[in-house]
C-alpha cells in the first residue's frame, strides 16, 4: 500500500486531536474514523495541511441515512494523500433535527458539488455553503429522497414484501 | 434553500444578454444547460444546469441484488461501459473476498483498455468536429465501431454492455472475438498516427485550442479533477498504477502528463493514453497466451450464476441459481470503496452493505460530475467558441453527470 501505515497517520491524529476522533475500524485497509460536527473543518484542515500526511484530494463527499439511530444521518468523507497514496474515511453523524454541517468548500472548491449533491439527497444543510441548491432533482421538491423513509416504489404494493422471501 | 440565483440582468439599459446553451443543444453533446450572460461574444458569468437525466441509480441500487447493478452501471458513462461494469464486479468481489482467475484479469484488461480507446476516439474526434475538422472523426469512428463489434462478439451488446460477472465473464472470449481483437491492435496504431497527423501540428487546430482553458494543477487538485484532465494539468494521479486492480501491476505502460493543462494538453494526453491502452492490450494479450484457455470465472458458484442446462439437471445449481437470484448470498457486513480508472478519471464505487439481498448505500464518485462543476467558474471571460470546445475537451458525458 502506501508509503506510511494507518498506524502512522492515526498516531498523528490522535497526537493532534486526542480522543474527540475515534478509529470505526479498517474495512479493506481503509481507515475510517468519526468525529464530531465542531471538529469537522479543523480535522479535515489537519489532514490536508500536515506537512506529512497531505491529504490534499477530496475524493468524495456523500452521505447515509440509518433511521434507527438517534444520530440518524452519516455524512462520510473520504480523502486521499497522493503522495503518501493512502485514503481515509472521516464520518460524522448528526441528529434528524439537526442536520447542520460547516462547509468543506473553504478547503477545496470541488466539494461544492458534492456538498449540493448530499444536501439534495439526504438535506443535510452544510453552513456557510456559497450556493446550497438542489442539484440533480426538481428544484420545487420538497423531500430529501435517499432517506429511508422514502420508498422507490409504490408503498401499498405488497408482492414484493421481504416476508415473502422468508425474510 | 433559495431558488436558481437571479443573475440575469434585466435592466433594459444593459449592454449584456442572456444566452442559453442547452438544454438540447448541438455543442453539449448530452442533456444540460449553462445559463451564459453575455457581453457580445464574451462570456460574463454562468449557471450550470444538470439533473435533466437523474435516474436515481443509487436508490434504484438500494432494491436491487448485487448482480442487477450491473446494468445501472453501464448507464453512467456509456461511452465506456464496460469499465463501469468492471468496477462494479470488483466492487463486489473485494467485498465478497474474492480473487479472480488471472486470465480473468487479463480479459478484463483488455475490455477496460479497449473501452478507454473507444472512450478516448470520441472524445478527441468531437474535439475535432467542434474546431471545425470533421475528417478525424469520421476516420476514427470506424475504429470505435469495431471495438463495439468486438462487445457484441464476447457479451452480446454493443453500447450498455453488461459485460462480464460477478468473478468474470459470462462467457468465454471466442476465435473470432481474440481474432477481431488482434486485428484492432494490428491497424489501429496506423489510424492514430494518421489522426495526429492531421491535428498535431495542425495550425488551425493549435490556435483554436493551445492556451484556451488552462488549469493550473493546484486548482485541479482543489476541485479534485482526475483522469486525463488532472493528468494534463501535470499530476500523475493514475488509479491503475497508484492502487492496482485486476493486475494491473505485471503490466508496463506510461502515465502521459501534460504541462498547463490547456485544452491542447488534454487532447495530447488522451492520444497518448490511447497508445499505452494498445501497448497494455498487447501484453495482456501474450499474456493470456500462457493461462488455461478454459478459465473464464472464478470459482464462487454463490455469486456466479451457473449455466442454465445445469440449473435444470442438476441439484446444486439449481440451489445456488435460487440463492442468487432471490438475493439469498450471505456477503460481510462492512463498507467498501473501489475506484478504478475510468476513461474520465477515478471511477469510484462506495457500497455500504449490511447483509441483506441488497446494498444498503451505493454512492458512486462519477469522475464527470465533479470534473463538470469548474466549468461555470473557468467560462468566465472566455469567448463562447473557446467554451465550446473547453466542454468538448472536459468529456462530460451526461449519463455519468447525473446518475
Amino acid at each position: 500500500m502506501g508509503k506510511i501505515t494507518n498506524q502512522e497517520v492515526l498516531d498523528k491524529i490522535a497526537a493532534a486531536f486526542g480522543d474527540v476522533v475515534s478509529v470505526t475500524g479498517e474495512p479493506h485497509n481503509l481507515l475510517t474514523v468519526e468525529t464530531s460536527r465542531e471538529q469537522i473543518i479543523g480535522l479535515l484542515t489537519f489532514l490536508k495541511n500536515d506537512p506529512t500526511l497531505q491529504f490534499i484530494f477530496l475524493t468524495d463527499i456523500t452521505a447515509i441515512h440509518y433511521p434507527e439511530q438517534e444520530k440518524s444521518i452519516g455524512i462520510i468523507y473520504h480523502l486521499h494523500s497522493l503522495v503518501n497514496n493512502v485514503r481515509i474515511r472521516i464520518k460524522v453523524f448528526v441528529a434528524d433535527g439537526d442536520v447542520h454541517m460547516p462547509t468543506a468548500t473553504v478547503l477545496w472548491d470541488g466539494a461544492n458539488w458534492m456538498e449540493r449533491e448530499t444536501y439534495d439527497f439526504f438535506g443535510v444543510v452544510f453552513d456557510g455553503h456559497p450556493d446550497l441548491r438542489r442539484i440533480l432533482n426538481v428544484d420545487d421538491m420538497t423531500v430529501f429522497p435517499m432517506r429511508k423513509e422514502y420508498p422507490l416504489e409504490d408503498p401499498n404494493r405488497v408482492d414484493k414484501k421481504d416476508y415473502f422471501f422468508g425474510r | 434553500m433559495q431558488n436558481h440565483p437571479v443573475f440575469f440582468d434585466n435592466d433594459p439599459q444593459s449592454e449584456l444578454s442572456t444566452l442559453n446553451l442547452g438544454p438540447t443543444h448541438p455543442a453539449t453533446h448530452g442533456v444540460f444547460q449553462n445559463v451564459l450572460q453575455m457581453d457580445g461574444e464574451r462570456i460574463v458569468s454562468g449557471v450550470s444546469t444538470i439533473g435533466y437525466i437523474h435516474r436515481a441509480f443509487e436508490k434504484i441500487a438500494e432494491h436491487r441484488p448485487f448482480y442487477q447493478i450491473t446494468p445501472l452501471t453501464d448507464r453512467l458513462n456509456y461511452c465506456s461501459s464496460p469499465i463501469n461494469n468492471m468496477g462494479w464486479h470488483m466492487t463486489v468481489e473485494k467485498l465478497a473476498g474474492i480473487t479472480t482467475p488471472k486470465r480473468v484479469d487479463y480479459m478484463r484488461v483488455i475490455i477496460m483498455e479497449l473501452a478507454r480507446i473507444a472512450d478516448h476516439i470520441i472524445c478527441n474526434g468531437v474535439l475535432g468536429v467542434d474546431t471545425g475538422a470533421f475528417t478525424g472523426f469520421l476516420y476514427m469512428m470506424e475504429y470505435r465501431e469495431e471495438i463495439y463489434e468486438i462487445y457484441e462478439e464476447i457479451c452480446g451488446s454493443r453500447l450498455t454492455t453488461n459485460i462480464g460477472r460477478i468473478g468474470g465473464f459470462e462467457r468465454n472470449f471466442n476465435t473470432i472475438a481474440f481474432n477481431k481483437i488482434r486485428k484492432f491492435v494490428k491497424a489501429f496504431p496506423a489510424v492514430l498516427k494518421e489522426f495526429e497527423n492531421l491535428f498535431n501540428r495542425n495550425r488551425i487546430f493549435i490556435d483554436r485550442t493551445k492556451g484556451v482553458a488552462p488549469v493550473t494543477a493546484e486548482t485541479a487538485l482543489s476541485y479534485s479533477w482526475s483522469g486525463p484532465l488532472l493528468r494534463a494539468a501535470g499530476v500523475d494521479y493514475d488509479v491503475r498504477a497508484m492502487e492496482p486492480y485486476s493486475s494491473y501491476e505485471e503490466f508496463d505502460f506510461e502515465i502521459p502528463v501534460g504541462e498547463n493543462g490547456d485544452v491542447y494538453s488534454r487532447f495530447l494526453v488522451r492520444n497518448e493514453e490511447m497508445k499505452q491502452s494498445l501497448r497494455i492490450i498487447e501484453q495482456a494479450l501474450n499474456k493470456i497466451e500462457k493461462e488455461p484457455a478454459d478459465i473464464f470465472h472464478a470459482n464462487v458458484p454463490e455469486f456466479y450464476l451457473p449455466p442454465k442446462e445445469e440449473v435444470y439437471n442438476n441439484m446444486e445449481a439449481l440451489i445456488y441459481h435460487f440463492k442468487i437470484v432471490m438475493g439469498e448470498v450471505e456477503t460481510p457486513v462492512t463498507e467498501v470503496y473501489h475506484a478504478v480508472e475510468g476513461a474520465n478519471g477515478e471511477l469510484g464505487f462506495y457500497l455500504v452493505n449490511d447483509g441483506g439481498r441488497s446494498p444498503y448505500r451505493l454512492h458512486f464518485r462519477r469522475p464527470s460530475f465533479i470534473n463538470y462543476q469548474m466549468y461555470a467558474p473557468m467560462s468566465q471571460g472566455m469567448l463562447l467558441s473557446d467554451a465550446i470546445i473547453n466542454m468538448s475537451s472536459l468529456n462530460v458525458i451526461a449519463g455519468e453527470l447525473d446518475a
